[in-house]
C-alpha cells in the first residue's frame, strides 16, 4: 500500500516537471533564439531575403557610431523625449496623487477618470491628438481663438523644433494617471504618526511636505522615473499615429528608425539598431536602479 | 491657499481628460465642418454616416472580428501557459523554481523590438506571417514574462499545508493544480488576464510587422490605415477610435479594480 503511494508520488512528480515545458518551448523559441540571433544578424550586411550574406564585421555599429546623421537625429529626439516626459510625467503624477490620496466619492472618480487613457490604444490617443494640435480648426488654435489668444496659435507638429515637445505633451497626457497610481500606493503607506507629530513640533503643510512626505514617497518616485525612463524610451505606436509612417524626422525615434530600417529591408543594420537600442535601455535601467538603491538606503 | 488650488487644479486636470474625449464622441455624429466649427457643441443634426464608413471603407468591421479572435486566443493560451510555469516554480523548492522564473522573468527587461529581425524571420518561415494564429503565438510569448511575473507571486502566497493535505488524499500536481490553485487564485487570474486583454488588444507592433493582407488586420494596424486613407477626415478617424475603444472601455468600468492592480504590477516591474 505505501509503496504504491510512493511510487504514484514519484510518478506525479515527475509529472510536475512537464508544467513550465510550454512556456518554456514558447519563450525559448520564441524570443530568446531570436534576440540571440539578431547578434548575429547584426554583423552582416543581409538583406533578409537573398540566400547569402556578407559577414561585415562591426561595421554597422561603426556606421550607427559615426556616420549615421538620421540615426543621431532620433537619438537626440529621444533624449529631449525623456527629460520632458520623465520631469513632467512625475511631477504631474505625484500632484495628482498629494490631491486624491484620500478616500472619498469625489477623489474615487477623478483616479478612475486620470487613469482611462492608459487603457486606451496608442493609435487611437494618437487620433485625438492629432486633432488637438491640427493647424486650421484643431481643438488649441481654435480654443485660443475662442478666448481671443489667437496670436498664441501655432502649427505644433508642423514645426520641426518644437514637434517632440507636442509628443511629450501627448504621452503624459496618455500615461501620468498609471504613475499617479503608483504614487497613491507610496503615499498611502506612510504612517499618519508621523504627520501628526510633525504637526505638534509646529511643521506647516511645506515643512511636512519636505521632511515626511517627500523622503517617505521616495522609493515610489524612484520606481515612477525608471518606469517612465523607459517607457518614454520605448515610444513608437504614439509617433506612428500622431507623426505618420514613417514619421518625419522632427518626430523620428531610435523605435520607430529600427523599425523604418526593418521596412526598408536593411535586416543587418536594423538589427545592428536594434542591439544598440536595447543596450541603452538596459543602461538607463542599470543606472537608475543605482541611484535609486542610493537614494532610498 | 492650497484650499482654492485643488479644485483648481483637479478641475483642470480633470476637463484636459474629458474634454477631448468628449470632443471625439461628438465628432463622430457630425460633418467635418461642422466639427471645425463647433468642436464642443453636441451634435446638432446627427449621422450614423461615419461609422458606416468607418465599418464599410475602413474595413473595421473585419478588423473587429480579428482583433476579438488574436485578443481571446492570447489571453486564454497564456493564462494557461504561464499559470502552469508559475504553478511549478512556486511548487518545486530551492533552486531550480527560482532559475525557470528567472529565465521567463528576464523578457522583461528587453524590449521587443530588440528580437524583431530575426523573430519576423523565424515566423516567416513557419508560414505564420500574415496569420491570426501567428498573432496569437508571437502575442502570448511576448506576454508571458509579465503573465508568469504577475501569478508567481499570488501562488507562492498559497500556504504549504494546503497542499500537502491534497497531497495526502492522493492528488497529483494536476488535481492539486486545477482543484486547488486554481479556484483560489482566481482573483489573480482575473487581474493578469485583464492586463493581458488591454495588451493584446491594442498591440500595434507585431500586426505592422507580420500582417499583409487586408483581411488579416487587427483595429490598431486598420486604424493606423485610417491615416493614409482618410488623413484630416477627422469625423472617420474619431468613429475609427470609438469603435477599437469601447470593449475595453466598457472592461475598464466594469472591472476598475482589477485594472489598477494589474497594471500596475505591470508598472511596477520596470
Amino acid at each position: 500500500m505505501s509503496s504504491t503511494r510512493s511510487a504514484r508520488s514519484r510518478r506525479a512528480s515527475r509529472a510536475l516537471w512537464l508544467f513550465p515545458v510550454p512556456a518554456l518551448a514558447l519563450y525559448l523559441f520564441f524570443f530568446a533564439y531570436p534576440t540571440v540571433q539578431a547578434v548575429q544578424y547584426a554583423l552582416t550586411d543581409w538583406d533578409g531575403y537573398s540566400a547569402a550574406y556578407r559577414s561585415v564585421g562591426l561595421d554597422n555599429f561603426r556606421q550607427l557610431a559615426t556616420g549615421d546623421d538620421v540615426f543621431r537625429n532620433a537619438a537626440e529626439n529621444n533624449l529631449k523625449l525623456m527629460v520632458v516626459v520623465v520631469l513632467a510625467q512625475t511631477a504631474l503624477a505625484l500632484l495628482l496623487a498629494l490631491y486624491l490620496v484620500r478616500t472619498t466619492r469625489a477623489s474615487t472618480v477623478l483616479r478612475a477618470l486620470f487613469f482611462l487613457p492608459t487603457v486606451l490604444s496608442s493609435v487611437a490617443v494618437a487620433f485625438v491628438w492629432r486633432f488637438v494640435y491640427d493647424p486650421d480648426g484643431g481643438l488649441l488654435n481654435s480654443g485660443l481663438r475662442a478666448v481671443g489668444l489667437g496670436n498664441l496659435q501655432s502649427v505644433y507638429l508642423g514645426n520641426p523644433d518644437t514637434a517632440v515637445y507636442w509628443l511629450a505633451l501627448t504621452q503624459v497626457w496618455f500615461h501620468a494617471g498609471q504613475m499617479m497610481v503608483v504614487f497613491i500606493a507610496g503615499l498611502q503607506a506612510i504612517p499618519r504618526e508621523l504627520y501628526e507629530a510633525a504637526e505638534l513640533d509646529g511643521a506647516g503643510r511645506l515643512a511636512r511636505f519636505r521632511y515626511v512626505t517627500w523622503p517617505l514617497v521616495a522609493p515610489a518616485t524612484g520606481i515612477v522615473v525608471a518606469y517612465t525612463t523607459v517607457q518614454s524610451f520605448k515610444a513608437f505606436d504614439l509617433v506612428l499615429g500622431l507623426g505618420g509612417n514613417p514619421p518625419g524626422p522632427a518626430l523620428d525615434l531610435l523605435s520607430t528608425r529600427v523599425y523604418t530600417t526593418f521596412s526598408n529591408n536593411q535586416f543587418g543594420y536594423a538589427a545592428a539598431q536594434s542591439l544598440l537600442f536595447m543596450a541603452l535601455i538596459a543602461l538607463l535601467t542599470w543606472v537608475q536602479r543605482r541611484a535609486i538603491r542610493r537614494a532610498t538606503r | 491657499m492650497t484650499k482654492t488650488l485643488r479644485p483648481l487644479v483637479l478641475t483642470l486636470g480633470a476637463a484636459t481628460v474629458v474634454v477631448p474625449l468628449l470632443v471625439v464622441v461628438f465628432g463622430t455624429f457630425k460633418t467635418l465642418p461642422q466639427l471645425f466649427d463647433s468642436p464642443l457643441s453636441p451634435p446638432s443634426s446627427p449621422t450614423l454616416d461615419n461609422y458606416r464608413r468607418a465599418v464599410d471603407e475602413g474595413g473595421l468591421g473585419a478588423a473587429f472580428g480579428n482583433s476579438v479572435l488574436v485578443t481571446a486566443g492570447a489571453v486564454v493560451l497564456t493564462l494557461a501557459v504561464a499559470s502552469l510555469a508559475a504553478f511549478f516554480c512556486a511548487r518545486v523548492p530551492g533552486r531550480v523554481g527560482w532559475i525557470v522564473f528567472g529565465v521567463l522573468v528576464a523578457g522583461l527587461a528587453v524590449p521587443a523590438q530588440a528580437a524583431i529581425v530575426p523573430q519576423y524571420v523565424l515566423f516567416d518561415r513557419l508560414g505564420l506571417t500574415d496569420s491570426l494564429f501567428g498573432l496569437v503565438l508571437v502575442d502570448t510569448t511576448m506576454t508571458l514574462p509579465t503573465a508568469v511575473f504577475i501569478l508567481g507571486g499570488f501562488l507562492r502566497t498559497i500556504p504549504e499545508e494546503l497542499y500537502e493535505a491534497a497531497e495526502l488524499d492522493g492528488a497529483g500536481p494536476l488535481r492539486s493544480f486545477v482543484s486547488l490553485t486554481l479556484p483560489l487564485t482566481r482573483p489573480a487570474l482575473a487581474t493578469t488576464g485583464i492586463f493581458l486583454f488591454v495588451m493584446d488588444w491594442n498591440d500595434l507592433l507585431y500586426p505592422l510587422l507580420f500582417i499583409r493582407s487586408h483581411e488579416q488586420r487587427t483595429l490598431p494596424l486598420a486604424l493606423l490605415d485610417f491615416q493614409g486613407e482618410f488623413q484630416t477626415q477627422y469625423p472617420l478617424l474619431f468613429a475609427g477610435v470609438v469603435i477599437a475603444s469601447v470593449p475595453v472601455i466598457v472592461v475598464y468600468v466594469l472591472l476598475q479594480r482589477h485594472f489598477v492592480s494589474g497594471l500596475t504590477a505591470g508598472a511596477v516591474r520596470g
